[in-house]
């Protein structure tokens, strides 16, 4: 065996400057945050839309809208918009959920003009072709049926559905019929009345000039104008953890467990407490959770801990796939971790060992073009300010081990969390009915 | 209005240990930020015969613990000086890496030292992540719909040998048949100093890198590197079919493979990269084109080069994939049909007008922007240095894609027949 040596310890940490942010509101109300970083010779869009709307209709129509935006406008066709893109080293995705429209791409440096003019025919004149929208239709509702098959998918439904019931978070897919009952009429009508500069936020990062960006964009998307303004998502209602419930799937090699529950927001002054409680209960590789129910027991490949932070309400998911065989094993295991996590405090060196890796993703997210230009518009999405980069860390630096507990008590105590498990109920309902209280739909 | 071609002019040194041990960096100062990668040159096309998985069940190990370190604070030491980390095992090598701030680029050279040089490898280790695996094949393949199709069920359709057409996830008798002396031996055999290319990217000087990786490294024994076997196949000229049933997909599916031309001659093999491109990417290929926009058959439409889709970082042999994910209104012989037609279109007339030129465009932005991140470029650098002793193709890159003809492109396609080629159906359902 060869011998113990000695870890070397870290050097003196080189800190981030904080990005240099041209930030301007264009005369048609659209806001442009713009950065340079020239990696690569290339520029990556981030264009955020507010797209509430409520009901499953809704989500049919923004789903499709966003599925055929780019399937025609009045000047070209679908193949001529997926031609100019190539041509510009372009792409360019739109996606949508209940709060907003993301169109998302990036292009090479030289061909930043030509995606500017494509973006903005497709704001001003994007046509919603009859044809292309029956087709993409029916081709959505194959995608759906795919995506539904999955587990994950399964359990998501059923958990946003028994958190938020009608309120829009309660339904992230539309149903097939709902799909199958639009008319290209309600895209061109939707697009008109939503897809507004007026609240929108489009950031630019890469090998461009700033000021120069903004002029650009300034000129190429001044035709893009609208007399309404964006909608925001209506209020949650209060959160009522309720019984776990029990979907089957029949034969199912693995169980697929979630729970989920309310959290603080990023600019809440708790959030700084919460995302440390996490790290260390399950948030990353280095946590309780994984040392005991992966790398201890092996009953899964990994568990994931994770704030989500849509704007009317920010939520925390566990999310885990056990071998059928330990499913109570496992979620005795995780019960354990969440309670203690919740009433016992962690330990000086847990803290300051996520409080490391916390600060630590934050640099390395904003390291690449593609990186700091997500980061950079979820910022700013989320009505923070691009000097979050420098203020949350102070704010992780601070944080206590009371904190942490305090923390952890209010938004981690496992009967705060709504519970959903999808796994081969002939096998698992048993072992589990001693365990936790659950229902069977 | 084709973009005009765009480069990238990385700095690359590069040194070499006693051992065999050799080493890439590249300096960029921009963000106080470092990429370390090693990659070993031993993939699943290596495992012996009664241990499928064993390559990527080595991974695993790999992350137990070694002399300095005890079983878990490999990831304790990177997340707990801000990286992150993580390994992956492909057909022709396995790699290793962390991104952490640079102040930390000494503790990452020392990890990746320590294990290199003596990782620890006991039963309970063993058994508990032949467990984790398994979990690992239960979630991607055994749990979810279209699991391991086609990168696990193509390769017994396309090729005959063990090494190329059997199931590098592992089936569960093999994980649990493996044992402390199987890993010992693989670890002796593939894991040598020499059989390793360590890449080094970001915030760091080359001097000060060389300092640390001679002070960690330098005394690893070194060992006899094994040589590469030829993997290579004879050609196929009667079509292949395969038939896999899964119970969890709602519609059915298909893929298609056809061997092509050795990895190792750029020249001869990029244009079988922008066929699969010209092909498939985007609205703008010629099989989303037909089958998306036109015919309205299909639900998706993909295709790459290798079986993992890792066009730059295989070697011999090789294949194009095509697959199509399609409604069970669609007969897949009209999907097959198509494809056969668009295909022999293509050998027939040509690419058209500004076709090449908007294909390469694409490609090479795809390319710079998996650049871009320092974890990107180790990567790269690594798998080049390893498989063409060349890490400067990094930057060389664009200009090969665009130097291929639109005539090799077209030479490329009139090889894809379906004579040549391994067609694989996914049936949802029971097996019958």
């Amino acid at each position: 065996m060869t011998a113990s040596r000695p870890v070397p310890a870290l050097g003196k940490a080189r800190v981030s400057k904080v990005p240099t942010v041209a930030d301007v509101t264009l005369p048609n109300g659209l806001r442009v945050l713009a950065v340079r970083r020239t990696g690569v010779p290339l520029v990556e869009l981030r264009l955020r839309i507010p797209f509430a709307g409520k009901g499953d209709g809704n989500v049919a129509r923004a789903q499709l809208l966003g599925d055929t935006l780019l399937s025609g406008t009045d000047s070209r066709d679908a193949s001529q918009i997926a031609v100019d893109l190539q041509s510009l080293g372009g792409q360019l995705h739109a996606s949508n959920d209940a709060d907003r429209l993301s169109i998302s791409g990036s292009v090479l440096s030289s061909g930043f003009g030509g995606m500017l003019d494509l973006l903005g025919d497709l704001l001003t004149a994007a046509s919603y072709p009859k044809e292309e929208v029956f087709a993409e239709r029916d081709r959505l509702v194959q995608e759906l049926a795919i995506h539904r098959s999955q587990a994950s998918v399964v359990a998501r439904e059923a958990l946003l559905r028994r958190m938020y019931g009608e309120h829009p978070y309660g339904r992230e897919l539309p149903s097939a019929a709902a799909v199958a009952d639009v008319k290209p009429g309600q895209l061109r009508a939707l697009h008109a009345k939503r897809v507004v500069p007026a609240g929108s936020v489009l950031t630019i990062v890469g090998d461009v000039q700033p000021a120069k960006a903004v002029a650009q964009i300034e000129r190429k998307l001044a035709g893009w104008t609208a007399a309404t303004k964006a909608a925001t998502t209506p209020k949650l209602p209060k959160h009522v953890p309720g019984l776990a419930l029990l979907l089957d799937r029949p034969g199912a090699v693995q169980t697929t467990i979630r729970m989920a529950g309310p959290a603080p927001a990023r600019s809440s002054s708790e959030y700084a407490a919460a995302s440390l409680a996490n790290m260390v209960f399950g948030g990353y590789f280095s946590s309780r959770w994984t040392a005991n129910i992966r790398e201890d027991k092996g009953y899964t490949y990994g568990g994931h801990s994770v704030f989500e932070h849509p704007p009317a309400g920010s939520r925390l998911t566990v999310s885990v796939d056990v071998a059928t065989d330990v499913t109570a094993p496992s979620v005795l295991e995780t019960l354990y971790e969440l309670g203690r996590i919740a009433t016992v405090p962690v330990s000086q060196d847990e803290l300051d060992q996520a409080r490391r890796y916390a600060i630590g993703s934050l640099q390395l997210g904003a390291a690449s073009q593609a990186g700091l230009a997500s980061l950079i518009s979820m910022l700013v999405g989320a009505d923070l300010g691009v000097d979050y980069l420098r203020t949350f860390p102070r704010q992780l630096e601070q944080v206590t081990v009371d904190e942490v507990l305090a923390a952890a008590a209010t938004w981690m105590a496992p009967t705060r969390l709504t519970t959903v498990l999808v796994g081969d109920v002939k096998t698992v309902a048993a072992p589990l009915e001693g365990l936790i209280a659950f229902e069977r739909e | 209005m084709t973009a005009s071609p765009q480069r990238t002019a990385l700095e690359i040194d590069r040194f070499s240990l006693d051992n065999g041990l050799r080493v890439v960096v590249s300096p960029d100062a921009s963000s106080p930020v470092v990429a370390v990668a090693v990659y070993y040159d031993v993939g699943m096309r290596s495992e012996p015969e009664g241990r499928t998985g064993f390559a990527h069940l080595f991974e695993h190990l790999m992350f137990q613990g070694s002399a300095s370190l005890g079983k878990t604070e490999h990831f304790t030491y990177v997340q707990g000086s801000g990286g992150t980390l993580n390994g992956s095992t492909h057909v022709d090598y396995t790699n290793y890496y962390e991104v952490l701030p640079s102040n930390a680029a000494e503790l990452a050279l020392f990890l990746e030292a320590d294990r290199m040089r003596s990782v620890a490898l006991t039963q309970d280790n063993l058994d508990n992540q032949v467990a984790v695996v398994q979990n690992e094949i239960r979630v991607n393949v055994q749990n979810r719909p279209y699991g391991g199709f086609p990168w696990l069920s193509m390769p017994p359709v396309l090729y005959d040998s063990f090494a190329n057409s059997h199931d590098g996830y592992g089936s569960f008798v093999d994980l649990e048949s493996a044992t402390l002396d199987d890993a010992r031996q693989f670890f002796d055999r593939y894991y040598a100093p020499g059989n390793a290319v360590l890449t080094v990217v970001g915030d760091v000087k080359t001097e000060q890198v060389q300092g640390w990786v001679e002070e960690h490294f330098a005394d690893i024994q070194a060992r006899k590197t094994p040589k590469r076997p030829s993997f290579a196949e004879k050609p196929m000229s009667i079509e292949r079919s395969g038939v896999v049933h899964d119970r969890l997909a709602p519609a059915p599916a298909v893929a298609l493979a056809w061997r092509t031309t050795d990895p190792a001659d750029f020249e001869t093999y990029l244009p079988y990269v922008v066929l699969a491109e010209v092909l498939t990417d985007g609205d703008a290929a010629r099989l989303q084109d037909r089958l998306l926009l036109r015919d309205r058959s299909v639900t998706s439409v993909g295709g790459y080069l290798g079986i993992m889709g890792d066009s730059y970082d295989a070697r011999d042999p090789t294949p194009l994939m095509v697959e199509v994910h399609h409604p069970e209104e669609t007969p897949v012989e009209n999907v097959v049909g198509a494809i056969d037609e668009e295909i022999a279109r293509l050998a027939a007339d040509g690419l058209a007008g500004d076709e090449l030129a908007r294909t390469v465009a694409r490609m090479t932005a795809r390319y710079l922007r998996e650049l871009d991140p320092f974890m990107g470029r180790a990567q790269q650098l690594a798998v080049f240095e390893q498989q063409r002793a060349r890490a400067e193709l990094v930057n060389e890159l664009p200009g090969l894609l665009d130097s291929v003809t639109a005539e090799s492109v077209q030479a490329a396609a009139a090889t894809l027949r379906p004579d040549n080629r391994a067609r694989l159906e996914l049936r949802p359902g029971d097996a019958p």
